[in-house]
């Protein structure tokens, strides 16, 4: 009864190791955000191609991830762990600095941004650990597992990429959720949140990441400086009201007064053409994609699949949360971007590698005959 | 807490219902979100969207045309345009400052101070008044925040000959000066409006609606007779270099209406390249300039004696020894005329005669007469600087202001007080109000009677003699007509009293004597080449011009005797 599903689904995709559902959801939403990315860049064919590009890519990556077996990427996690936390201190000490932030490290003439790696390598190697503990983990457990996110989390928060830090973090406390964290832990931390986010105010925070902050709390404070964003995309995604001004009609995204269209804010070029009604039907998709992921993640037969899988499925809900919240002025502005439909590489293809991976934990399932 | 977190098994059912709580409560937070800005807050940020994009801008009234009482144009607006920038979005293109700059002929540091200085606003001239080719030449480089502005640029096709009553306007099409600054508000109309739509830049990307459309000034047109007026101009500026004269002035107006049909000055300016103008050329002298009318009004001071009833034309006057001592101050005549009618006191022009008549009246009598004239009192043409005169209360005259006045010392004058007085002698005592503006017939105005109609009538004999041989201003007749008029020359106040040796040269008359339809001042300043005599200076200019006038509005001649020797060459002409 537990392989129903898999032996129902068709033998090509079986043996590329893709999941119908989950590709489909996928490939649905890269066609609306083409459609839509169109829209943000001014209908230039070039920018639209080059993120048909970076798609192709993507589903590339994906189908390659697909294809190892969850056996095997455990196997790999710790060196995986290890090779990205050595580039994260390359980063610090000799990475490429760019928008004042220092990301990326140079190998010839490629930019590689290990941060990138690290939001697949973290769920990995906090869920390989705990896979072998006997679960709910014990507290000393815990307090490694915990270390296992948290060494990667402050690189990355050094660099300074808070965005990426909180993500990565993020992955790591789903871990420790599905692994089935006592109540009185997940209460605990939820008290020590709020001195921690006092002293990560006080000491983690560079000035421009506290002004974000403060502007996000009232736009209306600076709204020709750090208001401006979140200002021009409210106003932009109110004024598509229910059904949206139609698609390529958007005023404020094309007559430019909003920023960052065509990336981290292509959320409110969506909102105003398309309105309330886009929005629910775009949520839905995701919604759809991510409770396939977590289905995937109940259907996993070992410890670290399962983990693995519900962190990197409740990992892209994050994604999808924190842009929107931020484009909706309901979060701080951190440059995240909006999976699948804003402009850009690195993300992109990490996201697809662990979709990849999903897939795989989905269809490497020993075939167990009664 | 909850104890059976202890008991779980591999699945966990509580961590997943947690875990999908979890996610539902995001997606709910985002979808709260969404129905409050799409659907609660949408009418607010529609509006503030549309604030963002909509703008209503400003359209651009032609401006009135000017023209003369005939319909020729005297000022009218060409299009140009005018180049602005965004500083903004020109500052983010540097690199190709230097091809505009050179486009513009505008120096990089300039072009630099102007943006430099800006940096705050959206908006900065870099360059106005560009031919429209020049301004497409602009565009064609396609520099981002870089914008055209469609204005107009006055134009005057008559250059310096109307310069002073027409005036111009200043770059944003303001008028500064004379007739542009006067009827401001009626040539100006009514700019329009319109809603556009513009991007963060500024560029407008679409026309909306139009909001209301731009209401053209009105046409005026001035009474000015573009001929006359030139021929004023000519006439006058070759008398101002002939005689090396400072300055001077001359009107035409009709008698029977009261409109200016010619108005000049000296020194005069081209209101189409104003570049080096200095502020004495400006001056609409004729209307904004006073001085001492001398012996020009003594027919008013006989015109107080007539109306007096102690005088009659051929009253003898005794002028003998052709002075006469008030106090410590002699008036003289240049010889001894001895006994002479009143007539001759003018044909003459004789100030111990004036004097004695004037003297022979109450002061109030003097007043009173050259008051109702227009003395004292601006014209009430409207036009931007008249000058009232000065004109003294009679209260506070003794005997020697009494006589002085009588031969216009101790009051001042224009030009055109003087024109619009004349033009009440010539009208048969009837004063009007003078027009810059053509007036259609029935709104000729009806005037007021200063004189009787016989004391007007025997003036006019009198005047006619003072143009004729033997009068002061001989020089001021014309083949054909008999011309009315008088001669003065009056010292020039200097400092501690009146020079010897500048002086104003006048002649104030108007023709044909027989039927006045045209009344003319001519005022020559400082000549300063021996000649100073208004019957030397200024009655030739008055010749020549009325001569032309007349001939151009087809006025019948009224002394066919005097054209005797040039029949044939009209004829000639005529065929």
């Amino acid at each position: 009864m537990l392989l129903s599903d898999v032996s129902s689904s068709h033998g090509l995709f079986r043996r590329l190791h893709l999941d119908p559902p989950l590709l489909g959801g996928l490939l649905l939403l890269a066609a609306v955000g083409l459609v839509i990315l169109f829209s943000a860049v001014s209908q230039d064919e070039a920018q639209l191609w080059r993120q048909v590009t970076r798609l192709a890519v993507s589903f590339g990556v994906m189908l390659l991830f697909a294809q190892i077996a969850p056996d095997t990427l455990l196997r790999w996690t710790h060196w995986i762990f290890a090779i990205g936390l050595i580039m994260l201190v390359a980063v610090l000490l000799f990475g490429d600095t760019g928008k004042g932030a220092q990301r990326w490290l140079r190998l010839g003439s490629i930019r590689f941004q290990p941060s990138e790696l690290m939001k697949l390598a973290v769920p990995m190697m906090v869920a390989w650990y705990l896979a072998e503990k006997p679960l709910p983990p014990r507290l000393g457990h815990l307090a490694i597992a915990t270390l296992i996110a948290l060494v990667p989390t402050l690189l990355i928060a050094r660099q300074p990429d808070l965005g990426t830090a909180l993500l990565i973090a993020t992955s790591g406390i789903f871990v420790l959720l599905f692994a089935g964290l006592q109540w009185r832990v997940i209460g605990s931390a939820a008290l020590l949140a709020i001195p921690a986010s006092w002293l990560l105010w006080t000491f983690g925070m560079h000035d421009y990441q506290r002004r974000r902050v403060l502007t996000f709390i009232n736009p209306e404070n600076d709204p020709l400086g750090a208001g401006y964003h979140i200002i021009q995309s409210k106003i932009a995604i109110g004024s598509g009201g229910t059904y949206g001004k139609g698609w390529l009609n958007g005023t404020q995204s094309h007559l430019e007064f909003l920023p960052e269209r065509h990336t981290d804010f292509i959320f409110a070029v969506f909102g105003e053409e398309f309105g309330f009604m886009g929005i629910v039907l775009l949520l839905s998709l995701y919604l759809f994609i991510v409770l396939r992921g977590l289905y995937i993640a109940t259907q996993a037969q070992d410890s670290f699949s399962r983990l693995l899988a519900g962190a990197l499925s409740m990992t892209f809900l994050i994604y999808i949360f924190v842009n929107i919240g931020m484009v909706s002025g309901l979060l701080p502005v951190v440059g995240v971007p909006l999976p699948l439909i804003s402009f850009g590489g690195s993300s992109m293809v990490t996201l697809m590698a662990g979709f990849g991976i999903l897939m795989s934990i989905h269809t490497h399932r020993k075939l167990l005959k009664d | 807490m909850n104890k059976s977190n202890n008991r779980e098994n591999h699945d966990y059912p509580q961590r997943r219902r947690f875990v999908v709580g979890l996610l539902l409560l995001g997606v709910a937070a985002l979808l709260w979100r969404m129905v409050d800005l799409n659907l609660n807050q949408r009418e607010f940020l529609q509006h503030q969207g549309d604030a963002r994009y909509l703008r209503d801008i400003t359209i651009p009234a032609d401006r009135g045309v000017i023209t003369d009482r005939f319909g020729e144009p005297l000022a009218i607006s060409t299009p140009v345009e005018s180049v602005w920038a965004n500083p903004v979005a020109l500052a983010g293109a540097r690199e190709r400052w230097p091809e505009l700059s050179r486009l513009l002929q505008l120096p990089l540091a300039e072009l630099e101070r102007k943006l430099g200085s800006r940096m705050a606003k959206e908006f900065v001239y870099l360059k106005r008044h560009l031919t429209p080719e020049r301004a497409a030449q602009v565009m064609a480089l396609a520099i981002p925040g870089v914008s055209l502005q469609r204005e107009y640029r006055r134009y005057y096709p008559l250059g310096e000959v109307s310069a002073h009553v027409v005036g111009f306007t200043d770059i944003d099409d303001v008028g500064q000066e004379g007739v542009e600054l006067m009827m401001e508000a009626q040539l100006r109309g009514a700019p329009g409006s319109k809603r556009v739509i513009k991007d963060r830049l500024g560029r407008i990307v679409e026309n909306v609606e139009s909001i209301h459309e731009p209401r053209p000034g009105e046409e005026l047109t001035l009474s000015l007779d573009r001929r006359i007026q030139y021929l004023a101009y000519r006439e006058l500026l070759g008398a101002v270099q002939r005689h090396k004269a400072k300055g001077g002035s001359a009107v035409v107006l009709d008698v029977q209406s009261g409109e200016i049909l010619a108005m000049v000055n000296q020194p005069a300016y081209n209101p189409n390249n104003r570049k080096a103008l200095s502020a004495e050329r400006l001056r609409n002298r004729a209307v904004t300039d006073v001085f001492e009318p001398g012996s020009t009004v003594k027919p008013f001071t006989v015109a107080a004696a007539l109306e007096s009833g102690k005088f009659r034309p051929t009253t003898v006057i005794d002028t003998s020894p052709g002075s006469i001592k008030l106090a410590n101050f002699t008036i003289r005549d240049i010889k001894d005329y001895g006994k002479i009618d009143v007539s001759t006191v003018i044909q003459k022009s004789s100030n111990v005669g004036t004097s004695r008549i004037a003297l022979a009246l109450k002061p109030y009598q003097l007043w009173e007469q050259f008051v109702r004239l227009g003395f004292g009192y601006d014209t009430g043409s409207g036009f931007p600087g008249e000058s009232a005169g000065l004109m003294n209360a009679y209260q506070d005259w003794r005997e020697v202001e009494q006589a002085t006045v009588s031969y216009g010392y101790g009051l001042s004058v224009t030009t055109l007080q003087l024109g619009r007085a004349y033009a009440a002698l010539a009208a048969g005592g009837v004063l009007r109000p003078v027009s810059f503006f053509k007036l259609a017939p029935d709104r000729i105005p009806e005037g007021t009677r200063v004189l009787s109609p016989k004391v007007a009538q025997a003036l006019r004999v009198m005047l006619e003699g003072a143009a004729q041989t033997g009068g002061t201003g001989s020089r001021a007749t014309v083949a054909g007509y008999r011309v009315a008029g008088k001669t003065g020359t009056s010292r020039k106040v200097a400092s501690g009293g009146y020079s010897d040796e500048k002086y104003l040269a006048i002649f104030a008359g108007f023709a044909p004597a027989s039927r006045p339809r045209l009344a003319m001042v001519v005022m020559v300043d400082g000549p300063d080449d021996g000649d100073y005599y208004g019957g030397v200076v200024a009655a030739p200019v008055f010749s020549r011009v009325m001569a032309g006038a007349l001939r151009l509005l087809d006025i019948p001649p009224d002394d066919m005797d005097s054209l005797k020797g040039m029949k044939v060459a009209l004829i000639g002409g005529a065929e």
